[in-house]
């Protein structure tokens, strides 16, 4: 009995918890300046609706968040990316 | 003192080929007009809007890299803001990684034109 309870406990196995560590892309590959121009670029900070994603899911550093956000609102001033969609990619 | 500069700006779909190249000729005279100098230039063509601006979905875009007076900026929004062919601009100063930005992704698309 003993050892069946012990194969039942998990029906699903236990997740190794390898935690990938997140990094600032920014900081890794030495970029300086967020390009607001470039729309395909700025999608990899965005969600399937078009918001941007929040620092603790991208691992942006801050000083790069605030850069990357104001290139994402100045990309949709000028209609590069829009406000709200479904299904952006 | 002079500062460098960065205007794009979208005109309506309505104009033909050659009166948008007037547009774009008159924004670059009045730059040069004003003791500005031209930079660099680069059209991007007819381009999908991501939402409709005055109900029109596509637009002509433009980029414009200028050196200027900072009292001019004032006078050319105005202008863009009086002719009703622009749509939208947005115009900004390039700060110094700003300029090392895209003085690297000139020289890239002037790459990929003489590759072609």
């Amino acid at each position: 009995m003993a050892s069946n309870q012990s194969e039942i406990r998990y029906l699903t196995p236990p997740s190794v918890e390898i935690k990938k560590k997140k990094y600032c892309r920014f900081k890794k590959n030495g970029i300086k300046y967020v390009d607001y121009k470039d729309p395909e670029f700025l999608k990899k900070f965005l969600n399937e609706q078009g918001r941007i994603l929040p620092r603790r899911l991208t691992g942006t550093s801050l000083k790069y968040q605030r850069k990357v956000s104001q290139a994402v609102k100045r990309a949709r001033h000028l209609a590069l990316l829009p406000f709200v969609t479904d299904l952006m990619k | 003192m002079l500062n460098q500069y960065e205007t794009v700006f979208i005109a309506t779909p309505v104009l033909s080929e050659a009166q948008f190249k007037e547009v774009v000729g008159k924004f670059a005279d009045l730059i040069t007009a004003n003791g500005g100098e031209i930079v660099y230039q680069e059209d991007w063509g007819l381009k999908k809007l991501a939402y409709p601006i005055q109900k029109k979905s596509t637009g002509f875009y433009h980029l414009l890299e200028f050196r200027s007076e900072p009292n001019f900026i004032q006078k050319l929004e105005i202008e863009f803001r009086r002719d009703e062919r622009i749509i939208r601009f947005l115009t900004l100063r390039l700060d110094k990684h700003a300029l090392e930005y895209s003085e690297k992704r000139r020289n890239k698309v002037q790459a990929k034109v003489e590759e072609k």
